[in-house]
């Protein structure tokens, strides 16, 4: 499946003004997607579709809340995604798993790192962390920290 | 499934422990197996004990200094770390890297790749029961640290390459040894397949044993030889060409089933191709600069990159968010043994306990590199 | 009357020559012992490119020497929550038997500690004693893993026993008798191995399985069980494990030597070697150690339901049949 099916497939999710093609040489991606929460599922969905797989999701604090970012990939040709999806603190995400089985463990780690809870997890629980750590590692207000900036300062919007 | 133990077990599954010390499981692992007589029923890898927070650390260091605890995610194919890094943060500041240096770190890499599946090959028949081949391979190994050595100064965790090249030169000495390695190498293929793939005990015990397949692989977004054994042809050095791989040419080896015989397979043809790899590059190499001009700390432009390298397990990605400081603000490493031990929670339940050494083994993981 | 005078015979003559033989059995256990460990070590260094021990003494010879004293020094631990009485008694029952065997052995012509007409018999019912020593060694661990390697060594050893004797009874057939001096008597003019290939190769094998060697030592799996049933035993215990371990294989490749390799006869046509018959069996038994040794670091472990299936329905019916075959021939011929 090329990156032309993934966008036929991502438009019907997600509105064509939120699809932000992105430079490939530079930043390693090829396009870039603002979804919301409740739009995470669809996606998954979508790119279920067209044949990709969850390469990763990785999370980043900012002063605004913390932003989820997934990224799919395909291995027919490249057509790397990533999915923004900015939450805020104490909001939850559904959790992908029942379309991804990849995403269990990336999303147990977004959610003992971060604190961001994943509605429908079947497994919930800590996997690198210690279980019994109440803390929340990689977010700002933790340890040695050197910057918390908002998305604005970063991305500009 | 971990904290069930102090529950009441039926009368026929136990749990058994394969904890974290245990001569097979290379690295902290545990694997939770709840067994019935001694087939496996669900199992649950427990990972974390070797969790060190470089993800962390990288927050709190300039970009030159993390370099170092890259090599350590992955501490057999430190180099192939060493080298996505840079090359992320060389595309984000849009340094370009002189051809030398570029040839220069195929070659380092490829020799890294060699090593990390020697070692494996090493140890997964160790664990079958053949303890020879281990020593065989590790006297091959021991030529490559050599040469990594005389050239980095270290033979396991590197910290060679460098923003813009790569830190020293290679002499003709390591351009001899290299092509010495590659010859006897070439000549120990029949050892190797004597002892050890024409071995009936050792087909019997990886034959159609841990079958992953590409529907399975995808899902759990497992990449490298696995993939690649169950027959997709996916290899970022061919799909997302970086450094000089479009110039060489190579193939990418394929399996059928996708079993543990495949995957053995896979890596073995692997190494081949990496030798012919080095070859080409050893022939091609350029005179020039080996580091091109950089400030001292670089200071990438605000915003988020990702760059991905093909490692000996699988797809390494290094994501970065930058704020436009010499300290990044968010580094991610996708590593590829995540995927690929999640897989064994679905591919265990249902075989022998003794198969799960077998398994374990073909699918090559490295804790540090799950833990960072 | 007659009872009386037996007893009184085997008081006089017999008990010297019984307890002079048990001492003699028992330097022979402990040095073959030390000189086993040491050419294990040797053959796999060379095997694997390496040199193995040289430090200690010419060529290393002295290294299980340091190394037992090394072992009887240590502490002897006992975990916590082990059935103790089995605990200690399951190191001494796996070493007595063998003992045992050793007295119907025929060293040479005239060395042999008793001439039993039951010999073989006797060698084989005390070699299952092992067995049963080993479950309990691994019962009373109390550790999930002894008891897998226990359960496992158990029923690997039973499964061999079938095949093991079913060749034997071919060569006793034969022989027509279970003293081991009859039967290295009815090779005078040919050794069985020549003409009873078959048999002698099943023997090896299950002989290989009996003792634990690789390629069938999973109740002893270093990688996949820790140490499997002697696992929890430290120090002298761990020692006698050990120690049982060799004796057995000696014992199994004499046997071997005796009832396929002519015992203590010379190799048909170097008769005229002045070579006495002691050094023919010793040689000839420890060849069979190396091979054994030999095929221990060139091949991978069996999976246990392989090992299992490969006795069953590839080594028992071969058996059988070896049986069947040879019955005819030996009736044809005689």
């Amino acid at each position: 499946m090329s990156l032309e099916d993934l966008k036929e497939e991502l438009s019907k999710v997600v509105e064509p003004g939120d699809m932000v093609p992105r430079d490939y040489e530079k930043d390693g991606c090829l396009l870039e997607i603002k979804a919301r929460v409740d739009q995470v599922e669809a996606v998954a969905k979508a790119a279920l579709e067209a044949d990709c797989f969850l390469e990763s999701i990785a999370a980043v604090d900012f002063t605004n809340g913390p932003q989820i970012i997934y990224q799919f990939n395909s291995c027919t040709s490249i057509s790397r995604v990533l999915v923004r999806v900015q939450l805020s603190r104490g909001e939850s995400v559904v959790s992908i798993g029942s379309i991804y089985d990849a995403a269990l463990w990336y999303e147990r780690e977004v959610f003992e790192l971060f604190g961001i809870r994943f509605d429908n997890h079947p497994d919930l629980r800590r996997l690198l962390l210690p279980e019994d750590a109440d803390f929340y590692p990689l977010l700002k207000d933790y340890g040695k920290v050197h910057a918390f900036r908002s998305t604005e300062e970063i991305y500009g919007e | 499934m971990a904290n069930e133990f102090l529950e009441p077990i039926t009368e026929q599954t136990f749990y058994l422990n394969m904890g974290p010390q245990h001569p097979s499981t290379h690295g902290v692992l545990r694997l939770f197996l709840k067994l019935d007589g001694e087939y496996i029923v669900e199992a649950d890898p427990v990972i974390g004990y070797g969790h060190r927070g470089h993800e962390k650390m990288a927050e709190s260091h300039l970009y030159e200094q993390f370099l170092p605890n890259t090599s350590r995610m992955d501490y057999l194919a430190g180099l192939i770390f060493n080298h996505g890094y840079v090359a992320a943060v060389e595309k984000m500041v849009g340094i370009e890297v002189p051809p030398r240096a570029e040839y220069i770190r195929v070659i380092c890499a490829e020799l890294n790749r060699i090593s990390s599946h020697l070692l494996w090959f090493g140890t997964y028949v160790m664990d079958l029961g053949g303890f020879t081949p281990f020593l065989y391979s590790f006297d091959d190994r021991e030529n490559i640290l050599d040469i990594l050595d005389r050239v980095s100064g270290s033979r396991l965790t590197y910290s060679y390459c460098r923003f813009g090249g790569v830190s020293r030169d290679v002499d003709d000495e390591f351009i001899t040894a290299t092509h010495q390695f590659v010859e006897r190498l070439r000549s120990r293929w029949d050892d190797y397949h004597n002892l050890v793939t024409k071995n009936v005990i050792f087909i019997h015990r990886a034959k159609d044993v841990g079958v992953i397949n590409r529907e399975l692989a995808l899902r759990f977004g497992c990449t490298g030889p696995i993939l690649r054994a169950a027959g997709v042809p996916y290899d970022i050095r061919k799909a997302e060409p970086y450094s000089v791989y479009s110039e060489l040419d190579f193939e990418i080896p394929t399996g059928t089933k996708g079993d543990a015989l495949d995957r053995y397979l896979v890596r073995l043809q692997e190494m081949e191709q990496s030798l012919h790899i080095i070859e080409q590059a050893l022939e091609r190499l350029p005179d020039g600069a080996i580091k091109a001009a950089v400030p001292n700390k670089v200071r990438p432009p605000r915003g988020d990159y990702y760059f991905a390298v093909e490692s000996a397990r699988g797809a390494v990605g290094f994501y970065i968010v930058s704020d436009g400081t010499s300290y990044p603000y968010r580094l991610k490493a996708r590593v590829p043994s995540y995927g690929n031990l999640q897989v064994l929670t679905e591919v265990l339940p249902g075989t022998l306990v003794a198969d799960t050494i077998s398994i374990l083994g073909s699918i090559d993981i490295v804790v540090p590199e799950v833990d960072r | 009357m007659a009872a009386w005078q037996n007893l009184v015979n085997f008081l006089g003559p017999d008990l010297a020559r019984i307890i002079v033989g048990l001492v003699g059995v028992l330097a022979l256990v402990q040095v073959n012992a030390l000189f086993l460990v040491w050419l294990e070590r040797k053959v796999a260094a060379h095997i694997q490119l390496r040199i193995g021990p040289k430090e200690v003494g010419p060529f290393g010879i002295l290294q299980t020497i340091v190394d037992g004293i090394k072992l009887v020094s240590k502490e002897l631990i006992t975990p916590r929550h082990v059935d103790r009485k089995l605990f200690v008694l399951a190191p001494i029952a796996v070493f007595l038997p063998v003992l045992v065997s050793f007295v119907v052995i025929p060293f040479s012509e005239r060395l042999l500690i008793r001439d039993m007409n039951v010999g073989l018999l006797l060698i084989f019912a005390f070699s299952t004693f092992n067995v049963l020593a080993v479950l309990v060694g691994g019962w009373a661990s109390n550790n999930k893993y002894s008891l897998l390697g226990a359960v496992r060594a158990v029923a690997q050893n039973v499964a061999y026993e079938i095949p093991l004797l079913l060749t034997v009874l071919s060569v006793v057939m034969w022989s027509n008798s279970l003293q081991m001096s009859e039967i290295v008597a009815s090779q005078s003019k040919v050794w069985h191995v020549f003409w009873m290939p078959v048999a002698a190769l099943i023997y090896l094998i299950c002989a290989l399985a009996e003792t634990n060697r690789a390629p069938f030592d999973i109740p002893e799996a270093e990688s996949e069980l820790v140490a499997g049933f002697h696992t929890e035993y430290g120090g002298m215990r761990f020692a006698l494990f050990f120690l049982a371990e060799y004796s057995n294989m000696l014992i199994v490749a004499a046997v071997a030597t005796t009832l396929f390799f002519g015992g203590w006869r010379s190799f048909p046509g170097l008769g005229f070697l002045p070579v006495p018959g002691l050094i023919w069996f010793f040689a000839k038994t420890y060849l069979l150690i190396f091979v054994a040794m030999w095929v221990r670091w060139t091949f991978p472990r069996l999976r246990f339901d392989q090992l299992m299936n490969f006795c069953w329905k590839i080594m028992i019916p071969a058996a059988l049949l070896h049986l069947i075959v040879y019955a005819g021939i030996i009736k044809l011929v005689r």
